[in-house]
């Protein structure tokens, strides 16, 4: 006699334990600290802060260690624990351009006020596996700076690459914005398409790295009009102010590392606007190069409708790329497929076996074999 | 710029959550989503749907609008497939039990809360009971033009012959209409809607249901309802009426001849056993033959 | 002595008042006809009926505009919805997600307040209309979504030419206001989907 499979929450308390078990690996290894975590993984920590919307290098540490290394299941924990938080303040706009910068390049100009800082990158490595990482241990000193070395930070003014190009009337002027206007929130407000820039770049900045860097790449290789150029990438800290309501005047309440790219991408002038460059924008939480230039360039496809461009692209086309964005919802959408989906599947077999009951009924003479 | 603090249930619950999980001005918004939804019904109102602790498409918007809805004198029924011990049914019921506290039950008839994936109970419900379903496309005009900016407008219009179009489409190729879940509606004689993916067969139970039926779509951010005692009509033709699943043979465990069956493989060689998918139906009928025997 | 120390409380338990009094307008919204009682003890400022206070609390704050008919809304009233809503007074009625009006005697005509749009037409406004009783008044008989076949509601103190009001909100749907009837502890709903025939 059949009887219908049951114990639905031992299994559920099995799998967590076993998923636990898989999580911790040999118990005879030491168990990784969040502090190893977030000091020798700073761009795995990086990018689950930008993508689960929260600047906490500890808590993203954390979320890497229970998710077992899976970057969008850290994302997706970040970003549960994100909505349980309650809004104290909201900060003043973020002031890039007095950035304490450790790395700012740009690909346009050879040499501009305040140099080329190359800082930390892995852009000029040959990609040898390195051998002597695996045999280092505690006592293995870290790298140090030789003698006679420039400074870790950049000590002089670096006014931004597009401001130089703005001086010339060079690039195109971003809309001076309604300083009473609210800037959009989709975690507060569901999106409404055609969504704004505000709203753009938000959904950009959460948006997985790989969806934007498949987009960017496909804007550069014909689908969409681009000729981009990198205009400045800079890294570096800035501080972070909120104005207290008792003080009417802000205060700082600390410093981020941020990433941020500037792009430029060439623009032949409308029936309005006389030839000029436009922009692109892209920002992100810690190191996370890679990330600002794929959605500065998807940021400037994005722009194709206000510029008078077709949208002929994947990459231009607002609803396609922002409303398959966000990896949290891919991931929960194309997994969710393992859930059960017996009854729906049973009304489909029902479906396909009478359709070919009939096919073979009007078949005459033919046998049809199941 | 300041916010209020955040207020605390009075009811103990885990882990230093709210009661229900959700903070009281998520449920606020939730519930003014939900107020509009009865007010218009079957159109998907947007709401700011919040990441939760599931994974989207475990059925967030359903946990969303129940956790919006719930009370500490409700008692909550969660099915997955028409069952309650599917895993994900558990799961749900358990973050139920967990936060708001409240009594769970496996019997409909018991329930005052019934959250369900893909299934409607096969007894009638009752006026006392709130029927919310999980939803992962709230939009049944998706599959025809995937871009919200028109889909709105078609709703506005009322511009629903695609649908018409594809269905029809169905007949002149099969013979017949090929949708067997997530089967369309008409509610009130407006709305386009989708019932979410139950068979057709269920379809029949949400016209002039008893019940509220509201529905969530987490990922997507919809919430839509069909109040009490609306009609709710499938789309067909005068020529192709509409029409439910049927099977050859009763259910093996309690000869339901009218119940939505579950296939089973029993073996490799063709063994197969047709089972009622609604699990309490099934068991509440057996217990009536038992009765009956002694 | 400051603003708090006279202002009137507000639920006594907020988490679960507000989910007993939004269970009993759903359940009015989704059932018109049916009178129901406040789930929650609640004493409200003058002029406003506990029934209203208890609705405002549950569904009101930063995000919901409100308007307040002339007469509807006293000092004490702003104060009070100041403290425990937050939410931001318009004087627009075409702007208002939420307004009260407290026995308007005479008119109110209710296409002063957003019916919302043809492609959103969630974004009209709720309106919390104060009459003197739910029952006791002139019959109305209501028809539509929610109810089996028919239902009776008679409210005393509903603004003049208020069923030829609602006709032509009822005319705009989907578009349209829904309205909540209070009175004292109780109330009524009446979303745009009803139709009321005097008698």
């Amino acid at each position: 006699m059949y009887v219908a499979v049951k114990g639905g929450e031992k299994a559920i308390d099995n799998a967590h334990r076993l998923m636990g078990q898989t999580r911790r690996g040999d118990p005879a290894v030491a168990p990784l600290t969040l502090q190893q975590i977030e000091q020798q993984m700073p761009l795995a920590v990086a990018r689950v802060m930008t993508e689960g919307s929260l600047y906490d290098p500890e808590l993203a540490a954390l979320a890497i260690k229970q998710a077992a290394g899976d970057l969008i299941e850290a994302i997706f924990l970040l970003r549960a624990y994100r909505t349980t938080l309650p809004r104290l303040a909201e900060t003043q706009p973020l002031e890039t351009t007095r950035m304490t910068v450790s790395r700012r390049i740009s690909a346009t100009f050879k040499d501009l006020p305040g140099g080329q800082v190359l800082g930390p990158t892995f852009d000029y490595s040959h990609r040898l596996l390195d051998f002597a990482l695996a045999a280092e241990g505690p006592d293995t000193p870290p790298p140090a700076a030789p003698e006679g070395s420039p400074p870790e930070v950049a000590d002089q003014p670096m006014p931004r690459v597009l401001s130089l190009l703005a001086d010339e009337g060079l690039i195109q002027r971003e809309p001076p914005g309604d300083p009473e206007a609210r800037v959009g929130d989709i975690t507060r407000q569901p999106v409404d398409y055609p969504a704004e820039r505000d709203v753009r770049l938000q959904s950009l900045a959460r948006a997985d790295e790989g969806w934007l860097l498949g987009l960017a790449y496909s804007s550069q290789r014909g689908y969409g009009n681009s000729h981009p150029f990198a205009g400045e990438i800079r890294q570096g800290t800035v501080a972070v102010e909120i104005v207290p309501d008792e003080l009417g005047f802000a205060i700082e309440i600390g410093d981020i590392t941020l990433s941020e790219c500037e792009m430029i991408n060439q623009f032949n002038g409308s029936k309005t606007e006389p030839p000029q460059f436009t922009r692109g924008y892209g920002l992100a939480f810690g190191l996370a190069e890679r990330k600002v230039m794929a959605m500065a360039l998807v940021d400037r496809s994005l722009r194709a409708e206000e510029l008078g461009e077709d949208i002929a692209a994947p990459a231009q086309d607002q609803e396609f790329v922002l409303a398959h964005a966000d990896n949290v919802e891919a991931s929960g959408f194309v997994q969710h497929l393992k859930l059960p989906h017996y009854v729906d599947f049973q009304g489909e077999l029902a479906t396909i076996r009478a359709l070919r009951r009939e096919q073979a009924e009007a078949a005459a003479g033919k046998d049809e074999t199941p | 710029m300041t916010m209020p603090a955040p207020t605390r249930a009075s009811t103990p619950t885990s882990e230093g959550y709210n009661f229900a999980y959700l903070d009281e001005q998520t449920k606020r918004m939730i519930r003014r989503a939900i107020l509009k939804a009865v007010a218009i019904p079957g159109y998907q109102v947007p709401f700011a749907g919040r990441e939760m602790p599931l994974p989207y498409g475990w059925g967030t918007g359903g946990i969303q609008v129940t956790a919006a809805v719930i009370g500490p004198k409700d008692v909550l029924k969660v099915i997955d497939q028409g069952a309650d011990d599917t895993t994900n049914a558990v799961s749900i019921r358990r973050f139920f039990a967990r936060t708001a506290g409240v009594a769970t039950t496996e019997a409909t008839r018991e329930a005052t809360l019934i959250q369900t994936r893909h299934r409607i109970p096969e007894l009638p419900l009752n006026e006392r009971q709130i029927l919310v379903y999980q939803v992962p496309i709230p939009e049944p005009l998706r599959w025809m033009e995937p871009r919200e900016t028109e889909t709105r407008k078609m709703h506005a219009l009322e511009e629903y012959g695609v649908m018409h179009v594809k269905l029809y489409e169905d007949i002149a190729r099969f013979g017949r209409i090929a949708t067997s879940y997530n089967y369309p509606v008409r509610v009130d004689g407006r709305y386009l809607m989708s019932p979410s993916p139950t068979p057709k067969f269920d379809n029949p139970k949400m016209d002039r249901m008893a019940a509220l039926q509201l529905f969530g779509a987490g990922r997507e951010k919809r919430i839509y309802a069909v109040p009490p005692y609306t009609e709710v009509k499938s789309l067909d033709f005068d020529d192709h009426p509409f029409e439910v699943q049927s099977w050859d043979q009763p259910c093996a465990l309690c000869g339901a001849t009218d119940s939505y069956l579950d296939e089973v493989i029993t073996d490799d060689r063709g063994g197969r056993m047709f089972v009622c998918s609604d699990t309490d139906h099934c068991r509440r009928r057996r217990d009536a033959q038992e009765e009956a025997a002694q | 002595m400051t603003a708090a120390a006279h202002l009137l409380p507000g639920f006594a338990d907020p988490v679960t008042d507000s989910q007993a009094v939004f269970r009993a307008t759903l359940e009015a919204l989704s059932r018109p006809g049916t009178v129901l009682e406040v789930p929650a003890a609640l004493a409200p400022p003058a002029p406003l009926s506990p029934a209203a206070g208890a609705v405002l609390l549950t569904l009101a704050d930063l995000d919901t505009p409100l308007w307040l008919a002339p007469g509807s809304g006293s000092e004490a009233v702003i104060e009070w919805l100041a403290f425990h809503c937050g939410c931001p007074r318009v004087a627009d009625p075409g702007h208002a997600a939420l307004a009260v009006a407290a026995r308007p005697g005479g008119t109110l005509a209710l296409d002063i307040f957003t019916p919302g749009s043809p492609t959103r037409p969630e974004g009209s406004t709720t309106l919390l209309l104060e009459v003197d009783d739910l029952a006791g008044g002139p019959p109305l008989t209501l028809a539509g979504p929610g109810i089996d076949g028919t239902a009776r509601l008679a409210p005393a103190g509903l603004p003049e030419g208020f069923a030829e009001s609602w006709r032509a909100n009822r005319a705009l749907f989907p578009q349209g206001i829904d309205v909540i009837l209070t009175a004292g502890r109780h109330l009524a709903g009446l979303p745009r989907t009803t139709t009321l025939k005097e008698g």
